[in-house]
This record gives structure tokens, sequence and C-alpha cells, in this order.
């Protein structure tokens, strides 16, 4: 089981918690439950997991990267907080703290034992040394002509030397009165 | 509309069974536990979620009977095998039975889903009525129990409990919670993206299920859905005493009812397809012990391995697949690989590229063999038929092989070869169009070996309008145009060295469609893919098309291998 990066696994067991987590909230207070408060948890739990998880990391070892529908912008927010999204440690011990209120009360122990598990993938995901990396939009580079043409040119151009170029007398459509030099006006 | 339902209509018509068996299923069962006057007790203390927990919990016994038989893949070649009297289209069907699986499993996901939020307001309207928070019939009720000679009807016994302790000491509470449990871990490793890339996680993690079975068919042994006895029933008149709890037992029309829990009914459904599937994997297991006799290893360019082995009683057909185990490297993982050899040989061939873990490792055993060791011991579970078994049925034969897709072809080529040579009666193919896409020839080298030997024999014996193909290399550049550009004029085509000249880029699947319509206007065609899903429904929109609704014009007939 050389290649497999665990981070993967946790990354689909959480969001599927997530959910687990959001539905028995809803149930423990819609349902009117006591504990309530524990499901009214569960349910803001259950979102902010989603959110943390839904934007897929990027793979180490294999080609393509596959993203979910739309996760481009929660790829930004995840970004934003960098190495607390980024280690997978912080993340295993994020779901492992998120995990105990759920265990007080039947609609959330589900989500409960599912964080839990999650949590420990992304244990064993961090062990081995694997990191969030997001999936950043690969920017189009516009086809620019070439370095050397950002800046009007620094030398002119190449010419023959200053005798060879000066028109001759004899040819001259007419003489000037005034010689010309570089600084007259 | 027409071609639609030529190519689609029998698995429409199995998808519409199947769901209409559901939804009869759900609403029986909900009317049943809704509306029966045993439950009328039982619906005071629990209202709809009754209903709505046992409906899906039937469907759920129907589906958890179906989803081990598609994976039955022994006893599917066997109806496969057996179905020769069977029309065509009703031996396809067989090859969806993964997508079948997968269905199914939705249905088991969506239905748990239901069931699991209906019996968590149970529990909690259960423990509440037993702490007295409700009306005095549901106090009432709760305490029916409480004395001797009464059976009780609210399964929570103790008054001062909370539902997460019940459901963790009762047998329904805790089978749930474990079962629940594993199928989500099945689900969540059996996503694409993980199946596809990390297939030991998905194979090891999917063997929970047979802890979801064990646990489903002791769920329901603790009968805690409760009703009342037939006889209580007739001595106890509900429609009088509902409104008199507190007298019951002190006047004679109300004596204390009776109840009793329902008897556990999952085993009945499961038990068939369990015992089945025991004896697919005992099969499979000894199919495997036979030993198996590697008779030649060769390392092809790009890293290809070709395995020749031996096996005593294996008798195969074209385009079937086996699957491979090495123990050295794992003992659990089995790995399918389509056979290259043909029938008519005394040894059959996979050709494995290194994919992933295994087949790298496989591979590098071999190698280090070469230099002076012993080869891996290797079993054979197989072989299973997939869909080109069929292509000599069929007039005309479309075949589409995509990069490593091209194996099974390999096979049907090849025992077109020997059918050739021995004159054999069996083939009613006239005409074979063959298209390989690949996006370079690299890793195929032994394919165009084999396709030029082909060539060589069709020749001699003046047969070359038998076999068209057709390759296209779609990884094609400006360096490959120029160099086809020079060499034009020669007679055979300078990528691999073939009398028919490679073609770039892909296929205009309509134009080749409609030019095999227009050569073969009476015949039915069937089309054989081995490739990507996109390429398979380009194919199948295009077999749609050009199909005739009229049996008597050309029809396409679209079959997909699928792996």
């Amino acid at each position: 089981m050389g290649q497999i990066e665990w981070a993967m696994w946790a990354n689909e067991q959480a969001l599927a918690t997530g959910l687990i987590l959001l539905t028995g909230g809803i149930v423990g207070v819609a349902g009117q439950f006591k504990d309530w408060q524990f499901a009214a948890y569960g349910i803001a739990a259950g979102v902010f997991i989603c959110l943390l998880e839904y934007p897929r990391g990027k793979r180490k070892n294999k080609g393509t990267s596959i993203e979910r529908m739309g996760q481009r912008y929660l790829t930004i927010c995840v970004k934003a907080f960098g190495p607390l999204t980024r280690n997978y440690f912080v993340r295993a011990g994020l779901h492992a703290v998120l995990s105990i209120p759920g265990g007080f009360m039947l609609p959330t122990v589900l989500g409960c034992v599912c964080v839990a598990i999650a949590s420990l993938i992304y244990l064993l995901a961090a062990i081995r040394g694997e990191q969030w990396e997001p999936i950043m939009p690969q920017v189009e580079s516009k086809q620019r002509p070439g370095e050397s043409m950002k800046e009007p040119p620094s030398n002119p151009p190449p010419r023959l030397p200053a005798e060879l170029r000066r028109k001759r007398q004899e040819d001259a459509a007419y003489v000037n009165p005034i010689p010309i030099s570089v600084n007259s006006v | 509309m027409g071609n639609w339902v030529v190519n689609h209509g029998l698995s429409a018509l199995i998808l519409v069974v199947w769901m209409g068996i559901n939804i009869f299923i759900f609403v029986y069962f909900y009317l049943f536990y809704d509306l029966g006057p045993q439950f009328f007790y039982t619906r005071h203390l629990l209202g709809p979620a009754l209903a709505w927990a046992r409906a899906p919990a039937a469907v759920l016994n129907f589906n958890c009977l179906l989803i081990l038989l598609p994976v039955c893949r022994n006893l599917l070649s066997f109806i496969r095998g057996s179905c020769a009297c069977f029309r065509r289209s009703m031996r396809k069907q067989l090859d969806k039975n993964l997508s079948f699986h997968k269905l199914v499993a939705y249905m088991i996901g969506l239905m748990t889903a239901v069931h699991t939020i209906a019996h968590l307001l149970n529990l909690e309207w259960l423990n509440n009525s037993r702490q007295g928070d409700y009306d005095n019939l549901s106090t009432e009720l709760s305490e029916i129990g409480d004395h001797s000679n009464e059976t009780f009807l609210n399964p929570i016994r103790s008054p001062s409990t909370t539902p997460s302790y019940v459901a963790f000491t009762t047998i329904a509470g805790i089978t749930g919670v474990i079962i629940t449990l594993s199928l989500i871990l099945i689900i969540t490793s059996s996503m694409e993206v993980i199946r596809r890339s990390y297939y030991e996680v998905f194979w090891y993690t999917h063997h929970l299920f047979i802890i979801f079975f064990a646990g489903l068919v002791f769920h329901g042994a603790g009968r805690i859905v409760r009703s009342q006895t037939k006889d209580s029933m007739y001595e106890h008149n509900v429609t009088y005493c509902k409104d008199r709890p507190l007298d019951w037992g002190k006047i004679p029309e109300c004596p204390m009812p009776q109840f009793a829990g329902g008897a556990p009914g999952t085993w009945m459904w499961v038990l068939g397809p369990m015992v089945l599937y025991v004896f697919e994997r005992i099969l499979r297991l000894y199919r495997s012990l036979q030993k198996v006799i590697l008779r030649k290893t060769v390392i092809h360019p790009s890293n290809v391995l070709e395995l020749q082995m031996q096996k005593k009683n294996f008798s195969m057909e074209v385009g079937q697949y086996v699957f491979l185990n090495c123990p050295s490297i794992s003992q659990l993982e089995w790995h399918p690989f389509t056979m290259t050899s043909a029938p008519e040989e005394d040894f059959f061939s996979v050709h494995i590229r290194s994919m992933g873990d295994w087949t790298r490792d496989l591979i590098s055993k071999v190698n280090e063999a070469e230099k002076g060791g012993f080869l891996p011991k290797i079993a054979v579970d197989g072989p299973f038929g997939t869909a080109s078994e069929d292509v000599f049925d069929y007039e005309v034969s479309m075949l589409v092989g995509c990069g490593i897709g091209v194996t099974p072809f390999a096979s049907i080529l090849k025992s077109i070869w020997y059918k050739f040579k021995e004159s054999n009666q069996k083939l009613r193919t006239k005409k074979i169009y063959f298209y390989w896409l690949c996006r370079e020839t690299h890793a195929f080298e032994w394919f165009a070996d084999l396709l030029h030997s082909l060539e060589g024999e069709m020749e001699e014996r003046g047969m070359l309008n038998f076999l068209s193909y057709k390759l296209f290399l779609t990884g094609w550049d400006h360096s490959h145009a120029a160099h086809v550009m020079v060499h034009f004029d020669k007679d055979t085509d300078v990528v691999t060295g073939l009398k028919q000249k490679t073609h770039y880029g892909r296929p205009n699947w309509e134009k080749e469609f409609e030019d095999i319509h227009n050569a073969h206007p009476t015949s039915t065609v069937g089309v054989f893919l081995c490739g990507p899903q996109a390429l398979g429904k380009t194919l199948e929109s295009c077999c749609a098309k050009y199909s005739d609704v009229d049996p008597r014009k050309a029809r396409f007939y679209f079959n997909k291998e699928n792996f």
C-alpha cells in the first residue's frame, strides 16, 4: 500500500461526517429533543467541517488532481489560514476535539464516531508527511513577444561610420548659408 | 426515440421494475404500520415515525438481498453461458452488474438515512413517554410491563435513562450503530477518486460488508417493535378504552392490553444471497489453489510484462479475463487482467503494464528472477466472461480499443487467425473493422507485431478485406507530421511498419458509422469498446443514431467492457 495518500480518504470521510453531523443536528433541533443544545452544536460543527473539507487538496504522487465542483472559492478561504489548514496534525487534532461534544446525544453520536475516525486517518496521513496543497487554477500566460522586447531599445541601430553616412556636398540640392552643427537650433 | 428503445430498452425496463418493486414495498409496509389496528397504541407513542422507520426497513431488506448478487461473478458467468438460447441483449445486461451494484448501494444508503432518522425520533419520544412527559395514555402505555403478567409496549423500561444509553444497550441499537458505521466507511472508501487511485484501500475496507451483514441479521433479534396481540385486541376494545387509560384492569371492558414483538424477518431475505456469495468465495479460493505453471515470461518495451501460463482444466473463450494473485506480494489482493491469448493455443497469457503498486512489484520480481532467482508463484481465478465472447455472433463487428484497452482484441484477432487456419465453421463473422486509438505506440509494439503477422497471413490467403483496421495516433505533433510527409510515398507505414497507414488525431465516428451502415445495409453490427467512458457515450449515441428500428435493416448494438 505504498502509494496511498491517506489524506484523500480522510477527506472523503470527513466530508461525509460533516453531512452526518449536520443531519443529526437538524433532527435534534427540529424534533426539540432534550439536550437540543448539542444538536445545535452538531449543526454548526457539521457546516464548519463541510466547508473546511470541501476543497480537495492536490495529489502529491499521481498526475491530475480532480477538483470538486465549485471548490475554487473555498480553496482560497482555506488557503488563507496557512499552516493551520496545511498541516494534517492540526486537522487531526481539530477533528478529535470537534467530535467530543457530539457524543453526548444520540442523533449526533454517529457523527461523533465518524469524525473521530476521520481524525485518526488524518493523523496517519500527517505521520506519513502529507500536507494539504491547494489546487490553484493554471494562469494562462499571455503570449509575450519576448523578454527583450519589453523596453525601448537602449542602443541605436547599427549604422555605417559617420564619414560615409554624411551626404556628399556635390550631391546636395542646395547649399546652406549657415553651417549646421549639432547644437544649432 | 425508436433507436433509444432498441439500444437501452431492456436496461430501462429493469430499472423501472426495480424501482417499482421498491416503491411498492415502501408503500405497502408504510400503510401496514400506519393503518394496522394492532399498532394503534404503538402509533400513539411514536406517531408517523413508526411507519417511516418500518417502510425503509423493508426496502432495505429487499436491496440487501440484491446487492450481493451482481458481484457473484462465477454465478453470472454461469448464467451467461447458459443463456445461449436467450437474445443477445439479455446477456448484455449482465455486463452492467457493477452499475447495478452501485445503484442498489445508493438506495441502501438513502434508506438507511431515513430509517435512522425515524428511529432517532422514536427513541426520543419513547424515552419522553416513559418519563411521563406526555398525556395520560402515553404514560399508562409506557408503564405496562412494570408489574408481573404484563407484556411491555415501550421497550424503554427504566424511567431514568437517556436515548443514547438505550441505543447502546439494546441489540437493535448497538447493531444499528455498528452496521451504519460500516456502511459509511464502505461508501467513503468506494468513491471514484479513492477506488481508481488507491484500490487497496477500497478493497480491504469493502470487506466490512461482512460485519454489515452479520449485524443486519441480528438487528431485529431484540423484537422491540411491539404490537398488540390478537387475543388482546379481541378482549380489549381499543376505540372504547383509549379514552380511559386510568381504568384499565379495573373495568371488565378494558383488561390490560398484551403486546408482543415482531419476529426478525431480515434473515429470510438475505440468507439465500449470503449462502450464494459464500459459495462464490469458496469457489474462487478453490480455483486459486490449483497449480499454475509459469511457462514463459517476456518483458516487452515500455515495461510491459507478458506472462504465459498453464493450468489444468483451464479453458477460455476470447476476450475473457482472469484474476491474478501473487501471494509473495500480497495474500489477499486479486487483480483483473484480460487474456491476450486465443483459446486455440495451449497456454493462456496476459500482458501486464506497470500501473500501480502491485503491478510494479510483480514486474520487478520477474526482473529479479531473470537475473537468477525464482519466479514468483501466481494464482489464477477465472476465466470470467465479458462481452467480447459475442464478437463471432455478429455478421459484422466493429472493435474499438483505446490504449491498454486493446488487449481483449489481441485475443480476438489471434483467435480469428487460428480459426481461419482451421477453416472453423463457427465463425459467423464476415467482416471486422478494427479501430486502435492510442497516444503513442511505444507500449504496444507487441500488438503491432501481432497485426503484422495477421496481415501476412491474410495476404497469403487472399483475404485482405476480411479485417480492415485503422490506427489512430492521438498524440501527434509537428515532428510526427513532418516525418510522415517525407515518407508519404512508401508502401508501409513509417510508424508501425504495417500496410495500412496510420491516421492522426481522433476518428470521425459519424463518418465511420455512416460508411459501415452504407456498406452493410441489412446486417446486425456489433460494436465493442474497451476504453474510456467518454468514448463509450459517443459510440453509444452513434449506435442509437445509425440503427434502424426495422429489424431487417442495419442495427448497431453497443457492448462495453468494464473493469
